[in-house]
């Protein structure tokens, strides 16, 4: 499938700022699922972007502006060719070991109540894999999806849980650290899900199952990613994947992603804090 | 527990040679004379104001370290033995954390077991792959050490993150110099003067470009650190700015200062803020003490942070009890610096052991610093040992153990005169791109209570003028 995706993200500052310092994490890679076509990176001021690669493979853009300015706005526009895979991701830059993503992170923290909702899954089956789908389908009917709160940082894991309703970034946060805690290497991925004339920026998860890699599972949907999804970035949490890092109060940001060959443009818009 | 080795008495009451014409001293002057100048002491410490704060306490008012006149003193010998032993172990500890972030030899090897690395909240994976100047992570060391008998002396605790404390030892013997002019024209004292020229030396040897004088500042988070008169010591004594997070910015992978004159780029940031803090836009977002974009700058290769980011990977209590074999992988030499023995309770025989004898046993965790968090089995009652037993069981991975050491004690002015107390050393290696430089000593804490064996300075200790014979 071919997915047209605009990501467009305005960061409002105090009026007058100067000398300010951004990060976006923007920039997609291809893998064997996705083929990147076309992809560029604009910005509303005269900055100039800075390429680097962030510890887990992920392609960043640093920039600063000079000011005095009240928002920055990045827009990210392009083409990527997807493919099915049954969920299964290769191809992708691994500069850890799979064992770096058994690591504790605060919003992905196994508290008690979420060992005691892992552990619910413990003995569904002793193969890996089946043991992973058990968990989405666990946590799929536990808690449901909800659309996510504007201003804020996805939920932890543990509030998911008590909550039983979150935003797929909270899903996937209780994903990974339910999977952590059952031994197997968890992380949490970005990108956009396009669909029919629908088009989001979504979080899911993947785990790595020995002998086959990893996997890529979206509790919310209860399936493991199709050729409808494009991979944005990997961290430990929605921390290490957040688009854009700088020192602003208000992110506004309006994603589309669709199906190439639909010629209609679904646009959706949602505001995320990252402060 | 058996009965220390004094410094100046040993075992047997003989005093020893390095000891003897202090002792001498110590017996012509009279009690009084010494109370007076260790209030004189006291009135110049409050007056240059070094003071700390003490975390956790409800009106963390700030304090002043006890400072006590008697020095310790240490002959050129075991000076000579001790400084090689922190150079091994300093370069062995850069070694295994450019490894760490790079290779991952240590891991592949089995020398270390890799979810003490990956599983470690000190462990920056925003660190892997990344090249710091020169290959040098850990330029400021504080190794502690303790001594339990003429000739044996263990490392304690690595400090490779931001070690504090040079600015007592300089203190201290500033303050010796001035009201015992006497016992300094007796001995041949090794001078640590120099620790703020050689400090300079080395922060100037980092500079990620030579050529031009680079410009170095020590980076604070203000004034509410405890050691926050230690900053602003060192930068005076340096002739650096002292800046805070606010005073700097990024411009393209370049820091800045603001100054009067207008921006001017800064090359060595000698930072005394955690890792955390440091940049909020690779770090914890909701920091206002750090620079935004530091990160991408040092990632860029355009600015050097002492100490690197992640040097904590190498210094908690766990890794601590693999440093003998970490040493032995990369330099293919013995450890000339014990470690203490030590119990990893993560392991189920190690942990079996540990509670099985928990009233012997010093029990700390694996992250805790100041002292705090721990238990020091011969000195806790039974109640104490029962709710550490259901802590290290409910968390033992959390924790090591160590046996109760008879740490060497030194004759200390107390209210009833001169007696012995324990006492360890913390001295500060600096590593440079053309070399290390140790000076002399470094700071002797001293636990001022009888009998206690818990020398950090939040929980009462003191100090003392450390004193390396020259001859």
């Amino acid at each position: 499938m071919r997915v047209r995706i605009r990501h467009e993200i305005t960061q409002r500052f105090a009026p007058g700022s100067r000398n300010l310092s951004v990060t976006v994490r923007l920039t997609p890679r291809p893998h064997e699922g996705q083929f990147i076509q076309r992809w560029t990176l604009d910005l509303n001021s005269d900055g100039r972007l800075h390429p680097l690669e962030d510890a887990f493979g992920n392609l960043c853009h640093a920039f600063s502006v000079d000011g005095p300015t009240d928002h920055v706005t990045v827009v990210a526009e392009g083409e990527v060719e997807t493919f099915d895979t049954t969920g299964i991701v290769r191809g992708t830059v691994e500069p850890f070991p799979p064992a770096l993503y058994l690591r504790e992170t605060s919003l992905a923290h196994p508290t008690e109540a979420v060992i005691t909702f892992a552990d619910s899954v413990k003995d569904a089956s002793p193969d890996p894999l089946s043991r992973l789908h058990a968990l989405m389908v666990h946590l799929h009917e536990t808690v449901a999806e909800i659309e996510p709160t504007p201003t804020i940082m996805p939920m932890s894991a543990h509030d998911a849980l008590v909550a039983k309703a979150s935003c797929p970034g909270g899903l996937a946060h209780l994903f990974t650290a339910a999977a952590r805690h059952l031994g197997s290497p968890a992380r949490h991925i970005s990108g956009y899900l396009a669909e029919d004339d629908e088009g989001t920026a979504r979080h899911w998860a993947e785990a790595y199952v020995p002998e086959i890699g990893w996997v890529a599972f979206d509790p919310g949907r209860n399936l493991c990613t199709t050729e409808n999804y494009v991979r944005l970035a990997v961290g430990l949490d929605a921390f290490g994947v957040a688009p854009m890092r700088s020192t602003g109060f208000e992110c506004r940001e309006s994603v589309c992603a669709q199906d190439g060959r639909v010629p209609t443009r679904a646009v959706q818009s949602q505001s995320q804090g990252q402060n | 527990m058996r009965q220390a080795f004094d410094e100046m008495s040993s075992t047997n009451g003989h005093v020893r040679p390095a000891y003897e014409t202090l002792k001498q001293w110590l017996s012509t002057v009279p009690q009084d004379v010494l109370d007076h100048r260790r209030k004189e002491a006291e009135y110049i410490f409050r007056r240059i104001g070094i003071t700390f704060a003490v975390y956790g306490e409800q009106n963390a008012q700030e304090r002043l370290i006890p400072f006590d006149i008697v020095p310790r003193i240490l002959t050129k010998d075991e000076w000579g033995r001790l400084s090689k032993g922190l150079e091994q172990r300093v370069k062995a500890l850069n070694m295994y954390i450019r490894d760490v972030y790079s290779k991952r030899e240590v891991l592949k090897a089995g020398v270390v077991p890799e979810d003490l690395v990956y599983k470690n909240p000190a462990f920056r994976p925003e660190m892997n792959g990344q090249r710091v100047p020169h290959d040098l992570y850990v330029h400021i060391a504080g190794i502690d050490i303790v001594r339990t008998d003429p000739d044996t002396f263990y490392v304690l605790e690595d400090n490779a993150r931001t070690p504090s404390g040079v600015s007592y030892m300089l203190e201290n013997r500033e303050i010796m110099l001035r009201l015992f002019p006497e016992l300094f024209s007796m001995h041949k004292v090794a001078p640590v003067e120099n620790y703020a020229d050689d400090l300079l030396a080395t922060l100037r040897s980092l500079s990620p470009h030579g050529g031009h004088e680079p410009n170095v500042v020590i980076l604070t988070p203000g004034i509410y650190n405890s050691a926050y008169y230690e900053h602003s010591f060192l930068a005076d004594k340096l002739g650096v700015d002292l800046v805070e997070g606010r005073d700097l910015f990024v411009k393209d992978g370049i820091v800045f200062m603001r100054t009067t004159e207008g921006p001017k780029r800064v090359d060595v940031i000698y930072r005394r803020l955690d890792d955390d803090f440091l940049d909020p836009l690779a770090f914890r977002p909701d920091s206002v003490l750090g620079v935004p974009g530091l990160m991408s700058a040092y990632q860029a290769g355009n600015v050097t942070l002492t100490n690197a980011v992640g040097t904590g990977v190498a210094d908690d209590k766990a890794v601590y009890s693999y440093m003998p074999e970490i040493i032995r992988f990369y330099l293919g030499e013995e450890p000339l610096l014990p470690n203490v023995p030590t119990w990893r309770c993560r392991e189920a025989d190690h942990l079996k052991y540990v509670l099985e004898h928990l009233p012997e046993l010093v029990v700390k965790e694996v992250h805790g610093s100041g002292g705090y968090g721990m238990l020091v089995g011969p000195a806790a009652d039974k109640a104490q040992i029962e709710k550490f037993r259901e802590k290290l069981i409910a968390d033992p991975g959390n924790f090591i153990a160590q046996p109760t050491l008879a740490l060497s004690t030194c004759p200390t002015l107390v209210e009833q005169g001169i007696a012995p107390r324990h006492v360890d050393l913390r001295p500060f290696i600096l590593s440079g791109s053309d070399k290390v430089r140790i000076v002399p000593g470094g700071l002797t804490r001293v636990a001022m209570k009888e009998g206690s064996l818990v020398v950090n300075s939040s929980q009462g200790g003191g100090t003392k003028d450390t004193w390396v014979l020259d001859a």
